[in-house]
């Protein structure tokens, strides 16, 4: 019957398409490892946010590990905190690179503590189990205010309170939730007594708000300190004498279930080595036009630092 | 344009074209067996028929990042999961092709069905021999749609997290990078362009009768 | 389910510039912007092409093509190249509601009862006013189809503008996703689908208004109908009412 033989035809056909894709990913290409089912075994899966330095750090995790025999799955990046966080907790990823200031306001919104230390230990107590934090590294990549060099002269604007006579006519950028974050909009308004009169959703410090804010889109933004794009464009970070920003040092989050000692002692080894001006310097390479590979970059790193 | 980033990636690219493909398609394969019997139900009531077609409107209304993002809570799945994605396309198929199947089922010529059953043919073959291969070329009309439309739309599951060229979207925005955009544009309607192809081909096989010279 | 719908039941959320009316507006905005692009380029070419009845393949070709390219890529492709600006955005959503108005205008044109062209013909009328006196008011039914299409397409699209910054009805949604706030996600989902058929209800009773009582029959349809129709491929779509 000619329906049938075609049917089966169109049968035969779709079989090998899907089972041409099927191999282009391997495995279960759909998991794309941020299923729901929990890393197979002892494999570690790392995740991170939807900012390039975080991609960065994910990579330099994960290829410290594979070099010394651990299994490693890298996932596409996640998004906010808000978004991985629960991934986290509910086992779909084991470890991400973090920062201890904001994870400590988002774990315990009153968290008053502000140096590294204190933040720190602070931290390491209201880690959840079975989560807990490795060694905090040195490197620090803090959120900030900043502002164009001629707005900043314009206005005479040193610091984060000197912008408070200003708010009404100043749109802020950043990314979403910042609007929310105990150290964003609500913690400027608090701390400084600031309020703006218009907030634009940006990106979390990427080249989208450093473009808002170099055409003049918005007055003033939140960028990352480490981020290469405030000297190039010759930006003005604002001071922050109150410390609304809580130290950020880079720290890996993970679920103690794959941290053994191995994990433990290869990771800290990196943590040892990482500098905020060595965040800059990855920064730099990798939002170099011709767009190099993360994982490139974050391997080149672990050869120059002997890992 | 950074072209030599093309030949760099040609993995995650691959990779995701697949991921891509099958969150596309897969939701066309289920949405059409459901969307058979439901059409064909439809077809012979005209009162479900006008409770089914008016809903599979209003589905189809419903912005596809909203039910993305929606349907975690409603099926109690993880927001990157890749199901979402499959489950809120395979709706909008059935929403696409329900009235597709209706509409091809009720031009089905009454004659040939009555000749048919005063053949012998029980209805259940009836339906699998005569009308559902008269059905094929509306039936194949509406797959291409639903097919072409799924395939751009699994893109916007990039924003939720699942895979799929729409990564390279986010990422390419991300990074300031128009290059990976691009190729994720072109790789689309490349997608595009090859399943419709092939979906035409499959409908010509499948009604021979359409290829002969009308004879007497 | 009650902490599903918290979002909308709160007061506060309801005024001031961030306020769901604002956003409903800003929604609107850059839909009517959208559609005009799409209509100042669509109408013509698809009269054009309707009335010579020459280069019909074109208008299915493009109106297939354009369905397959990703709105999320042609958003930030245009963005990173033009800025964070009305244009890009406008020429993103107009890309959707290009196909339906060309499929409808052209399939309206082109399906004007030829005796009545032939009349204006004999009667002395010129190409230009063929077109204008009896091909397009008699093409109204389907073009306004077409345009019912391009406007659900395109309301329910432009939630994707919030992606890039803008506001809109999406702004519910992205902002809902950064903060995993579902209320605020489930706001955006049914504000964005409850426009999207306000709208849509109000287009079918502008056609049952304007086209002419010769010409009605049609304006019941369903929007799916204009949306399987009129972009099926190789199928014309029939005036509206040929089948109920």
């Amino acid at each position: 019957m000619t329906l049938r033989r075609s049917l089966s035809l169109v049968a035969a056909g779709a079989a090998v398409v899907l089972g041409l894709t099927a191999c282009g990913g391997g495995g279960n290409p759909v998991a794309g490892g941020s299923s729901q089912a929990p890393a197979a075994g002892d494999t570690i899966r790392i995740g991170s946010a939807d900012f390039t330095e975080s991609q960065l750090l994910a990579q330099i995790y994960g290829q410290a590990l594979q070099a010394k025999g651990v299994q490693v799955e890298i996932t596409p990046p996640i998004g906010s905190r808000e978004v991985y966080y629960p991934a986290l907790t509910d086992g779909s990823i084991d470890m991400v690179p973090e920062y201890t200031g904001t994870l400590l306001q988002y774990i315990k919104k009153d968290a008053t503590e502000t140096e590294p230390d204190a933040v720190y230990t602070a931290l390491q107590a209201a880690v959840p189990a079975p989560l807990t934090v490795l060694d905090k590294a040195a490197a620090e990549d803090k959120d900030a205010v900043v502002v164009t060099q001629a707005y900043a002269q314009q206005n005479n604007l040193k610091t984060i309170a000197d912008l408070a006579p200003l708010g009404g006519s100043i749109t802020f950028g950043g990314p979403s939730e910042f609007q929310t974050r105990p150290d964003g909009i609500p913690g400027l308004e608090k701390t400084y007594g600031l309020t703006f009169q218009a907030y634009t959703a940006l990106d979390a410090g990427g080249p989208v708000t450093v473009k808002a804010l170099a055409d003049g889109q918005v007055q003033a933004a939140d960028l990352f300190t480490t981020d290469p794009a405030i000297e190039a464009n010759d930006f003005v970070v604002l001071e922050d004498p109150q410390s609304n920003f809580a130290a950020q040092n880079v720290v890996p989050l993970i679920n103690s279930a794959k941290a053994s000692d191995q994990v433990k002692q290869i990771l800290n080894a990196v943590q040892a080595k990482l500098t905020t001006e060595g965040l800059l310097q990855l920064n730099t390479t990798a939002n170099a036009p011709d767009k190099p590979n993360l994982d490139q970059v974050a391997k080149d790193w672990l050869a120059a630092n002997g890992l | 344009m950074v072209w030599d980033w093309i030949p760099r990636n040609t993995d995650l690219i691959v990779r995701l074209l697949g991921v891509h493909t099958l969150l596309a398609l897969i939701p066309v394969v289920i949405g059409l067996v459901i969307a058979v019997p439901l059409g064909w139900l439809a077809s012979r009531n005209p009162g479900l028929r006008s409770v089914l077609i008016p809903a599979a409107s209003v589905l189809y209304t419903i912005p596809s990042l909203a039910v993305f993002i929606v349907l975690p809570a409603v099926l109690g799945t993880q927001i990157l999961d890749p199901l979402n994605v499959v489950v809120a396309l395979t709706i909008y198929t059935v929403a696409l092709l329900v009235r597709s199947v209706s509409d091809a089922l009720a031009a089905v010529p009454a004659l040939v069905v009555a000749a048919a059953t005063a053949m012998g043919y029980k209805p259940g073959r009836r339906f699998v021999s005569v009308e559902l291969p008269l059905a094929v070329p509306v039936l194949v009309a509406g797959l291409r749609v639903a097919a072409v439309s799924n395939i751009s739309l699994v893109s916007v599951g990039a924003l939720i997290g699942v895979g799929g060229l729409g990564q390279l979207f986010t990422e390419g925005y991300q990074r300031d990078f128009p290059t990976e955009i691009l190729t994720g544009i072109v790789l689309i309607v490349a997608l595009a362009l090859v399943v419709d192809g092939l979906l035409v081909l499959a409908g010509r096989f499948a009604t021979p009768w359409t290829r002969m010279g009308v004879g007497v | 389910m009650s902490l599903l719908f918290s979002y909308l039941f709160d007061a506060a959320n309801w005024s001031g510039p961030t306020g769901i009316p604002a956003r409903i507006g800003e929604h609107l905005f850059y839909s009517l912007l959208a559609l005009a692009l799409g209509a100042v380029i669509a109408i013509p070419l698809g009269a054009l092409i309707g009335h010579t009845q020459k280069g019909g393949f074109l208008v299915v070709g493009i109106a297939n093509g354009m369905r397959a390219l990703p709105e999320l890529g042609l958003l930030t492709l245009l963005v990173l190249l033009m800025g964070i600006d009305l244009l890009p955005v406008t020429i993103a959503l107009a890309v959707l509601a290009v196909p339906p108005l060309l499929a409808g205008t052209y399939s309206g044109v082109r399906n004007v009862d030829r005796g009545a062209v032939d009349a204006a013909r004999g009667m002395g009328m010129r190409e230009w006013q063929i077109l204008t006196k009896v091909e397009l008011p008699n093409a109204l039914p389907l073009l306004l189809g077409g345009l019912r299409a391009a406007a659900l397409q395109v309301i329910a699209t432009a939630a994707v503008a919030a992606y890039v910054s803008f506001g809109g009805l999406g702004r519910l949604l992205i902002d809902g996703l950064k903060s995993l706030d579902y209320s605020q996600m489930a706001a955006g989902a049914i504000l964005v689908a409850l426009l999207a058929l306000a709208v849509e209800g109000l287009l079918a009773l502008v056609q049952r208004a304007v086209v002419s009582p010769g010409l009605r029959g049609g304006g019941k349809r369903s929007p799916t109908a204009e949306i399987t129709r009129s972009t099926t491929p190789e199928q014309i779509p029939e005036p509206a009412g040929a089948t109920p």
